[in-house]
C-alpha cells in the first residue's frame, strides 16, 4: 500500500486526512492487513457454504411507531420548513 | 446503611418488597457512591436527573403489588442503546448532544418492569476498542487499579456494577466487550446467542456480530437481566422468539489447549489451570479438544466487522443530526464533518472496511473471510456434539495499565482473542471471576455453549461459583 491507496480509500469514505493522518494511517493498515492475511492460508475449496440463514419477510402495513418526529426534526443542524437543508448540490 | 457491595437482585426485591426500604431509598445509595466516586472513575458519561422520579413510580408499583424482578432496580446503561428522550451518543463527538426519538427494545422491556435507569456510561467510541480509552469523553478507570483500564468497549458499565454505582448494566458486545470488562472488573458478563436480544436501538456497529448484554455481580443477576431483556421483535428482523434449551446439565467440558498455547500471561494461566482442577474435582469430566478453524476467528473478525462498521458509520453525515462542519459543497460539509466527528479507531475501521469491500479485494478478504466464518459456525456445530462446554480463559492477560496499547492497534485487538470465536460463530459465552493476581487484579474463565443454551452456561456458572 501507498500513501495514494489511503488517498482513494479516504476519498472513497469520505473523510478528510493531514499527511501526518495518512502517514499513520498508512502503517496502521499494513498492520492490520499483515494480520488478517493469515486466513488466506485456509483451505475454503473445503468449506462448502451451507446457508441456513433465510429471509425474514413481513407484510408492509402502516402502523403507528413511537419514533418522535418533533425529536427527530429539532435535531436538524439546519432546516427549512421542517425539512433537512444541504449545500446546493447542482 | 444498604449493603451494596452484597446486594443482588433477588435481595433488592426481596426487601422492597418487605418495605426495608424503597426503590428511591436504594437508588439514592447508589447515587451517592456516584458522587464520591464518578469523577475519578467516569463510568457515567451522564446520571439522569429522573433517576429518582423513575425510583418513586416504581415504588408505586410494588405498593400497587405489580412488582417484577426488575422492579426498581438500578441499572446503568452504556451509550449507545436509545432512551428515549435521553441523549445517546455511542461516546463520539459526531453524535454530540443527540436525543434519542425512540426506545430500544430492551429499553421498552425495562421500563415496562419498572427498571430504573440511573444514567449512561462511557465506552470505547462506537464500542470499538478493548480499553474504554478511544471515548471522545476520557478514558474510565479500572476501580481495582485506577492506573488500569477496565477493560472495553463497554468499560463504563463494568465499572458501575464494579463499583457499587448500579446493580447490574447493559452493555453491547461484538467482539468480547461485555466479556473481556467483565473479566477486567471481576463481574459476570453474558454474552447472548444472536438473535436472543433485539437489536432495535442499538447503534449499530457490526450487525452480524452485535448483542446487547449484561453484566452482574452473579451469574443469577446476569440471567434475570438477560430474561428481561430477550425476545423477538418485529424491529430487528435477525431477533427470534425466545427457544432457550432448558439445561442438559452437562456434565463435559472440552477445552482448545491448542488456541492459546502462546501470548497468555502466566498468572492467567494457572489461575486457568487451577478452575480446571475445581471443575474436575466437581464431577465434571475434562476432554481436549481442537478447533483448527477457529483460530481464524479474530482474523475473520478483524475483516468482516470493519466492512459492516464501514457502511453503518456512512450514515453520520452532518445532515439529520450531530454538529456539521461548514464547507464549500456538500461533499465537502460531509468530509469536513466526518474528519472531525470520527476519533482514530472509527477512521481505522472505516478505512479498513473500505478497504476490504473494494473492488479487486473483496474476494480475497470480504468473501474469504464469509467462507472461514462458515466453517467456524460448522466446527462449533460439530463439537457440540461431543462436548457440553467448551472453556477458555476469558482474555489472555489482566487488566493492562492505562495508555497501553494504545499505539499499536494490533496488540489491543489481540485482548479479544478468545472472545471472537463466539461472536463468530453467533453462539452464547459467560465470562466468569475466577479469582485475583498477586496484585490483586481479576482474572477470570469462559464457557462457551451451543446456541440457544444460555441456561446451561447460568447452570455451569452457578455451580462455579460455589467451587472457585
Amino acid at each position: 500500500m501507498e500513501i495514494k491507496d489511503v488517498e482513494k480509500l479516504a476519498e472513497l469514505a469520505k473523510i478528510e486526512l493531514s499527511l501526518d493522518e495518512k502517514k499513520n494511517l498508512l502503517s496502521d493498515m499494513e498492520g492490520i492487513l499483515s494480520y488478517v492475511k493469515q486466513i488466506q492460508e485456509v483451505n475454503i475449496e473445503e468449506i462448502k457454504p451451507e446457508y441456513e440463514h433465510r429471509n425474514i419477510w413481513r407484510e408492509d402495513k402502516i402502523e403507528e411507531r413511537d419514533f418522535s418526529g418533533d425529536l427527530i426534526k429539532e435535531q436538524f443542524p439546519e432546516s427549512q420548513d421542517g425539512f433537512v437543508k444541504v449545500k446546493k448540490i447542482m | 446503611m444498604i449493603d451494596l457491595k452484597n446486594l443482588t437482585i433477588e435481595k433488592a426485591s426481596e426487601a422492597m418488597k418487605n418495605g426495608e426500604y424503597t426503590s428511591v431509598d436504594l437508588a439514592r445509595a447508589y447515587l451517592k457512591n456516584i458522587e464520591e466516586k464518578n469523577k475519578e472513575l467516569n463510568a457515567y458519561l451522564e446520571v439522569f436527573s429522573d433517576a429518582l422520579d423513575q425510583a418513586k413510580k416504581a415504588d408505586e408499583m410494588i405498593k400497587n403489588g405489580k412488582q417484577t424482578k426488575m422492579t426498581g432496580i438500578p441499572i446503568a446503561i452504556k451509550d449507545n442503546i436509545l432512551i428515549k428522550g435521553k441523549k445517546c451518543g455511542a461516546a463520539s463527538k459526531i453524535l454530540e448532544n443527540y436525543t434519542a426519538s425512540y426506545d430500544a427494545f430492551v429499553i421498552k422491556k425495562l421500563k415496562e418492569e419498572g427498571a430504573v435507569f440511573i444514567g449512561r456510561t462511557n465506552m470505547d467510541e462506537f464500542a470499538m476498542g478493548s480499553s474504554t480509552q478511544t471515548s471522545a469523553y476520557g478514558v474510565t478507570r479500572n476501580p481495582h487499579d485506577t492506573e488500569r483500564v477496565p477493560g472495553g468497549s463497554s468499560g463504563g458499565s463494568a465499572v458501575a456494577v464494579a463499583s457499587l454505582m448500579a446493580l447490574v448494566a447493559l452493555g453491547t458486545e461484538t467482539c468480547g466487550s461485555v466479556r473481556q470488562p467483565a473479566s477486567f472488573c471481576g463481574l459476570v458478563g453474558l454474552k447472548p446467542t444472536y438473535g436472543m436480544v433485539s437489536r432495535s436501538g442499538t447503534i449499530a456497529m457490526g450487525n452480524s456480530l452485535d448483542q446487547i448484554a449484561p453484566f452482574g455481580k452473579t451469574v443469577r443477576d446476569a440471567e434475570i437481566l438477560f430474561d428481561a431483556i430477550k425476545g423477538e421483535d418485529e424491529m430487528d428482523a435477525t431477533s427470534i422468539e425466545s427457544v432457550l434449551i432448558p439445561s442438559r446439565e452437562g456434565k463435559i467440558i472440552g477445552i482448545p489447549w491448542h488456541l492459546f498455547e502462546e501470548g497468555v500471561d502466566k498468572e492467567v494461566m494457572d489461575n486457568f489451570k487451577e478452575s480446571v482442577e475445581k471443575l474436575k474435582n466437581a464431577g465434571y469430566k475434562i476432554v481436549d479438544i481442537k478447533l483448527p478453524y477457529s483460530q481464524y476467528s479474530l482474523a475473520v473478525y478483524y475483516i468482516i466487522m470493519p466492512a459492516e462498521v464501514s457502511t453503518n458509520l456512512s450514515r453520520f453525515d452532518g445532515v439529520r443530526y450531530g454538529p456539521r462542519k461548514d464547507g464549500e459543497s456538500v461533499n465537502d460539509e460531509y468530509k469536513k464533518t466526518r474528519s472531525a466527528g470520527f476519533g482514530a479507531e472509527a477512521r481505522r475501521r472505516i478505512m479498513i472496511g473500505t478497504y476490504v469491500l473494494s473492488h479487486g479485494y473483496y474476494d480475497a478478504y470480504y468473501k474469504r473471510a464469509w467462507r472461514v466464518r462458515h466453517a467456524i459456525e460448522r466446527e462449533f456445530e460439530n463439537i457440540f456434539k461431543e462436548v457440553d462446554f467448551v472453556l477458555t480463559p476469558t482474555t489472555p492477560t489482566p487488566a493492562f495499565k492505562l495508555g497501553e496499547k494504545m499505539n499499536d492497534p494490533v496488540a489491543m485487538y489481540l485482548c479479544d482473542i478468545f472472545s471472537a470465536p463466539a461472536n463468530i460463530a453467533g453462539i452464547t459465552a459467560i465470562a466468569l471471576p475466577s479469582g485475583m493476581t498477586g496484585k490483586k487484579l481479576p482474572l477470570s474463565i469462559q464457557f462457551m455453549a451451543n446456541h440457544f443454551h444460555e441456561k446451561d452456561l447460568f447452570d455451569i456458572g452457578k455451580k462455579f461459583e460455589e467451587i472457585r
